[in-house]
């Protein structure tokens, strides 16, 4: 497996180097020249198709046939009895999948005593509940989940299944792809189905939020993907003859080999902030506990809850659950009020969609400026005041 | 009890740049970093070890120059290592990835705990440890951020979630993926790092055939997922600074916040 370059066709275009997610390709001498890095992947080939300068004997890869492969499956995670809210999200996102494949959207839900969660599915897109209920389905285990999932997509053979990169969803998801086969990306934030192949195109972030990969499915069945909680919209609907399909399985404890001994809610006062409409967000330049209070002060009249940079929860001035960014929660409120913050990547990666972002910062060439629809460059400790006086007088004076 | 510790290198992502004109992400002069979450597992590994006795064994899928991970590795405290390198193994996805790895775990063979990151800062799909637990069929723990204790039969640990945390008790073997609160990893003592390298062959080099899988089951050719393209996130918005003095631009922003299609428009 190798590939070379036509030295007389190339003319230094450096398309290929665009295309190549690898960094297999560079120029040398004003011509392209393969590198170490090179995985003979072939997207430099397809780049390179009008000028035809680079070669290979690279065999195509057969796709199989997939065509018995039907529905758009999501996954309906629920703990203690109720619904993750990124299920719905998903929901929401499956029926503009399915309608672009002439597929049907089911649900998938495992548990004991759920059965009071299969209206909201319907409610929600599931034309079809497929329902598994087990004593041993209680908690979730990822072993027995594993199990049951894969009975299911064995006997039912969907061609996408979509989970919630949630923590449960992350610790299952990977395994069910191992399990049954076949691929599996990670934390997408964009699906589509791209119109020729009907091939989902799961669009994600890598390297800390820098770089977005598109990653497809082609080989094997079926197309699985884990989605960022808050990056999908629910789309509440009325379904004509929604269907429930029970189904059983017979699982033994002791193929489980973890026993949960006890699970501790760490209980906050006010909302989650992903469920927030308005987020005031402090980072590092926002003075301590006391501008904290005063952030908060703004954030009850706005009806929103406080959010943060992660230097904030290293200080521990708030709670983990609050913290924003590629290793914290992904949000997108109405209103994202960033105080103090300065806008590294880490951060941003989970607050660019939300749908209007105002900046408060001292330093204009503060990067958080460039995601902002309004800035304002000043010290926060003198602004928040002003906006929480006036808006406590009923608007502008 | 011997531990089998999955360790990564990576870019050093946090000090990454972007070229100005093209907005691509210059990977030249980034320098090789072990996985941060690595770190901790192999803390954790050498802490038990500690304890219980056996040995620790770090184990690495990559180009020849992951060596470097190993060594550091050694350093800290593992008793062996095994780089699995081969140009097959490039352009693997998690299904390639975790493949390979637990070929190469099967033929160390002896281990009873698995220790890996969470997530790597590059891939960033936290996807291999799952992956490499099914593969050899055992039981797992993701997000451990406490080990409770430990012995031939059985293991406690913690593991974060969204909204607290869970105690599980898992049947050995079992892997874990740890995240950074579960210790303080150790700087790499020079002593070991010294009889790291002086020991003959202290870290083996694996390829495809010596761990037994086909080429066509690993790297590219292997794959599941394939990258389709890549690029640079552009968010767009107006990006308007507003002016005038305290006074002014916050009562602008007011008006503007009252205009704006949101449901808190009302209430202001
Ligand atoms: C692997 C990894 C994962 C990470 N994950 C996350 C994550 O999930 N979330 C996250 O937030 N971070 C994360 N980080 C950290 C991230 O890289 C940044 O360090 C962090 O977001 C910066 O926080 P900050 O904006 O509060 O602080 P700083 O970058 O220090 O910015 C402070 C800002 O406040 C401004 N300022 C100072 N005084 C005032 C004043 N009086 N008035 C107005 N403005 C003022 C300054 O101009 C500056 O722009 C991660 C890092 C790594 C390496
Ligand atoms: C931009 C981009 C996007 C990608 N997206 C996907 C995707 O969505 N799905 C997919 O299947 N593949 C994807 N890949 C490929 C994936 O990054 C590789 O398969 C990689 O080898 C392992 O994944 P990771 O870095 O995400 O590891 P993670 O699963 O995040 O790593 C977790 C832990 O596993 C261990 N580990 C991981 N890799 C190794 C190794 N090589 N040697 C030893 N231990 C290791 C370490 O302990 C590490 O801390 C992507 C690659 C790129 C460049």
């Amino acid at each position: 497996m190798t590939i070379w370059i036509i030295e007389d066709k190339c003319d230094g275009c450096r398309r290929c180097i665009k295309a190549c997610p690898y960094e297999g390709i560079e120029i040398k001498d004003g011509i392209a020249s393969v590198t170490e890095r090179c995985t003979s992947c072939g997207a430099c080939i397809e780049a390179c198709k009008k000028k035809n300068a680079i070669e290979s004997d690279i065999e195509p890869r057969k796709i199989p046939d997939f065509s018995d492969r039907q529905g758009v499956w999501v996954f309906a995670e629920q703990t203690d009895g109720k619904l993750a809210r990124v299920c719905l999200e998903l929901l929401g996102k499956a029926q503009d999948l399915a309608k672009d494949m002439g597929h049907k959207v089911s649900a998938v839900l495992l548990g004991k005593d759920v059965s009071h969660l299969i209206q909201t599915l319907h409610d929600h897109g599931a034309q079809n509940v497929y329902l598994v209920e087990d004593d041993l389905l209680k908690n979730f285990r990822t072993i027995a989940y594993t199990n049951v999932i894969e009975d299911l997509v064995l006997t039912y053979k969907p061609n996408i299944l979509l989970m919630g990169a949630t923590a449960l969803g992350r610790d299952l998801a990977p395994r069910v792809s191992r399990r049954v086969g076949t691929g599996l990306t990670a934390d997408c934030t964009q699906l589509a189905i791209d119109p020729d192949e009907k091939l989902m195109f799961q669009t994600r972030p890598a390297f800390g939020g820098n770089v977005m990969a598109t990653i497809a499915c082609k080989y094997a069945s079926p197309q699985m993907a884990t989605v960022r909680p808050g990056v999908m919209e629910a789309a509440p609907c009325k379904l004509e003859n929604p269907t429930l399909i029970r189904h059983k399985i017979s699982l033994k404890e002791q193929d489980i080999r973890t026993k949960i001994l006890e699970r501790v809610t760490q209980k906050k006062p006010g909302t989650d902030i992903i469920d927030a409409n308005v987020i005031v967000a402090g980072g590092r330049g926002v003075n301590g506990e006391q501008g904290f209070a005063m952030l908060k002060e703004l954030a009850d009249i706005l009806g929103g809850e406080l959010a943060c940079t992660r230097l904030i929860i290293e200080q521990g001035i708030l709670p983990h659950d609050a913290q924003v960014g590629q290793t914290g929660k992904t949000i997108r409120p109405e209103i994202y009020i960033a105080c103090g913050i300065s806008g590294a990547v880490q951060h941003t990666a989970g607050m660019t969609g939300s749908r209007y972002i105002i900046a408060i910062n001292n330093d204009p060439l503060a990067p958080i400026f460039k995601l902002a629809n309004w800035g304002i460059v000043g010290d926060v400790h003198e602004i928040v005041p002003e906006f929480i006086k006036q808006l406590s007088c009923g608007g502008a004076s | 009890m011997n531990i089998i510790v999955l360790v990564k290198q990576v870019p050093n992502t946090t000090n990454i740049k972007l070229d100005p004109k093209t907005g691509n992400l210059i990977r030249e002069g980034l320098e090789s970093i072990m996985n941060p979450d690595d770190l901790h597992a192999l803390e954790a590994a050498v802490k038990i070890k500690d304890k219980t006795g056996g040995k620790v064994i770090a184990v690495s899928m990559g180009p020849p120059q992951a060596v470097d991970v190993l060594t550091q590795a050694m350093g800290m405290g593992a008793d062996k290592a095994f780089l699995l390198s081969d140009r097959a193994f490039s352009g693997a996805d998690t299904w390639a990835t975790s493949y390979t790895l637990s070929k190469g775990i099967e033929k160390i063979k002896d281990y009873d705990l698995i220790i890996c990151g969470h997530q790597a800062i590059d891939g960033d799909t936290a996807q291999i440890g799952p992956q490499v637990a099914d593969w050899l069929d055992i039981a797992q723990a993701t997000y451990v951020n406490d080990i409770e204790s430990v012995d031939e039969n059985e293991i406690v640990v913690k593991r974060r979630l969204e909204h607290g945390f869970e105690r599980v008790a898992c049947k050995m073997p079992v892997l874990l993926t740890v995240i950074s609160e579960l210790n303080e990893p150790r700087y790499p003592h020079m002593g070991q790092l010294i009889s790291a390298c002086e020991q003959k062959a202290p870290i083996k080099v694996w390829n495809a055939a010596d761990i037994g899988v086909k080429t066509i089951e690993v790297g590219l050719e292997g794959s599941n997922t394939h990258v389709i393209k890549t690029f640079t996130p552009n968010f767009k918005r107006q990006n308007e600074l507003l002016e005038g003095s305290n006074k002014e631009v916050v009562s602008d922003l007011i008006d503007r916040l009252k205009k704006s299609d949101t449901t808190i428009a009302y209430r202001l």
